[in-house]
């Protein structure tokens, strides 16, 4: 597939971004503002000779990406926070049984049915803290259409190295607004896929974990047998209360990620070299950011950026970095703060402002200068 | 022009948002312009209030959503009223002067331009549904703002079937445009 370019919107960015990363398996219940990524999917996944289900609702919607994962198939679901919260338990068994899935949440005004076809970014904390248990999450926060398409892909790419379910959170804006799209050549893009299992059968322990602790994956209908259970299990994937199998089996699950975080941690720095003033922003309140930046400079005001293009693993070190630098951190954010505490444990005694908006219009530019220029005077 | 923006407010079911989104595809992908297109509706079908945008840009767009409006496009009188007050002192208003009436003093240096679009598609083109091409015409006559090759490569592409009735639209539509660009000078 040469080259493309499209002009469209974030949701059919993301699609498209899951299609070139040979996503096969898409199984969804459609809700605003997510819908389009279930109609684009319904489009194009027979054309790829893959398989679009629609389900009764979001629980057996992921529950059927896990099992298509497990037969190989790259699998995604799409929804926004009303439909995360119903997928929160099988979000934890993908988690123990180390099924590679990507989820996308399009984040709209919640609690509850809030505000469907109204942005915010309400939902940051629930990835990581939603399902019961210690577990780590990876979830990757796009800014642009663009991004739409190359976080999924990079969403994808991660899903498939560390065995594990991986967030795309990206707010309404981003979800539905059109921009410029690039769909690289597929020879252009890279693309991981999970290890398998190889070595005779008979010698096979479904969860023995490689160097990278990371266990090589037996598919469903291969020669392999293999049990996968939400109980703690052994490497033989046996259940066991014994308290040594629980304590290197979560140990294990949360280290693949934690000891990777350097590699899975995306950031963006605008403007930092000299900056004294921080702004920390992600998604739509990120480009707010940059215009209000760009205007502080122009009065003088040594202000900059570190944009997460990722959330969760936290960019503990990146944010230590910042707060050694400036002299004070300004976290903008589209809710009434929830990145923010992080920002505020990491950066201490750096004085963090949380500058919160918790509705569907993000962040002004204007009311980021004044923010800004506020601070600046102190 | 390093940040120009258009502001397209209705109802749901006129095409409001369709109008934005053949108006940006054509300043992306053929005019090579940077262009951000952003909507808001509320959860009804047809009826509620529908508001579009566009923004066009010689430079990466950072900030995607309308400001300060360069262009509203009012096709409702409760968009009128809503926005009325965010246009550009120096914009540029152009009402459908069948469904919209200048309720109160405008800014000096606003121009409005009067287009019976809904009448012209109704009357002329044969559909109501056209209104939103009529308008997007009657826009490029006036602020020249898109290519006419571009709008006519983007309405073959879109709408194969309609293929005659919206060029004849967009033709229609720019005149009306010219007629009311005339009248101001």
């Amino acid at each position: 597939m040469p080259e493309r370019v499209m002009f469209t919107m974030g949701d059919i960015a993301c699609a498209e971004g899951a299609l070139s990363a040979g996503c096969k398996y898409f199984g969804g219940y459609p809700i605003t503002p997510a819908t389009e990524i279930a109609e684009w999917m319904s489009i194009r996944m027979p054309e790829v000779g893959g398989a679009y289900v629609q389900y009764e609702d979001e629980i057996a919607s992921i529950t059927s990406v896990i099992g298509a994962s497990w037969t190989g198939a790259k699998s995604m679901t799409a929804t926004s926070g009303p439909g995360v919260s119903l997928m929160l338990e099988a979000i934890g068994l993908a988690v123990m049984t180390e099924t590679p899935l990507v989820l996308v949440n399009i984040m709209r005004g919640g609690p509850s049915t809030g505000q469907p076809t109204k942005g915010q970014q309400g939902d940051v904390m629930q990835p990581k803290w939603g399902s019961h248990g210690d577990y780590q999450i990876i979830a990757l926060t796009p800014a642009s259409v663009q991004e739409m398409f190359d976080q999924t892909v990079q969403a994808f790419n991660l899903s498939e190295k560390y065995r594990t379910p991986v967030f795309v959170l990206a707010d309404e804006t981003v979800g539905h607004m059109r921009e410029r799209l690039v769909i690289p050549a597929k020879k252009d893009l890279k693309l991981e896929y999970r290890k398998l299992a190889s070595g005779p059968p008979e010698d096979y322990l479904p969860f023995k974990p490689g160097d990278d602790l990371v266990p090589p994956m037996a598919l469903l209908g291969s020669k392999y047998q293999f049990y996968a259970t939400g109980l703690t299990h052994d490497e033989r994937g046996y259940p066991s209360d014994k308290e040594h199998v629980q304590i290197e089996l979560i140990t294990r699950l949360n280290n693949k990620i934690i000891h990777n975080a350097d590699k899975i941690i995306d950031v963006e720095e605008f403007m930092l070299d000299d900056a004294k003033i921080g702004v920390i922003a992600y998604g739509t309140p990120s480009r707010s950011a940059k215009k209000a930046i760009k205007d502080a400079r122009d009065e003088g005001i040594k202000v900059g950026m570190l944009r997460f293009k990722t959330v969760w693993p936290f960019p503990e070190e990146q944010v230590a970095r910042l707060a050694s630098q400036v002299d004070h951190i300004i976290v903008a954010e589209q809710n009434l703060g929830q990145m923010y505490y992080m920002v505020k444990a990491e950066a201490a005694p750096t004085p963090v402002h949380l500058m919160a908006k918790p509705a569907g219009m993000p962040q002004l530019p204007n009311e980021i200068l004044d923010k800004v220029r506020e601070i600046n005077s102190l | 022009m390093s940040r120009y923006e258009i502001r397209i407010g209705g109802f749901g079911g006129q095409g409001v948002v369709t109008m934005a989104v053949v108006m940006g595809e054509t300043a992306s992908l053929f005019d090579k312009k940077y262009v951000v297109q952003t909507q808001s509706y509320g959860p009804e079908a047809r009826g509620g209030a529908s508001k579009s945008e566009i923004v066009i840009g010689e430079e990466e767009i950072d900030y995607p959503k309308v400001q300060e409006p360069d262009v509203f496009i009012a096709m409702s009188r409760a968009a009128y009223l809503e926005y009325i007050d965010g246009l550009k002192d120096d914009g540029i208003l152009i009402i459908d002067e069948d469904l919209v009436t200048i309720e109160s003093d405008l800014p000096e240096g606003v121009t409005l331009y009067k287009i019976p679009a809904t009448r012209i598609a109704d009357e002329e083109v044969g559909t109501k549904q056209a209104t939103n091409v009529v308008m997007i015409g009657a826009f490029t006559a006036i602020t020249g703002m898109l290519s006419v090759k571009g709008l006519k490569k983007r309405i073959e592409e879109r709408w194969p079937r309609f293929v005659d009735t919206n060029l004849k639209a967009l033709d229609l539509g720019m005149k009306a445009g010219k007629a009311a660009l005339a009248a101001k000078e």
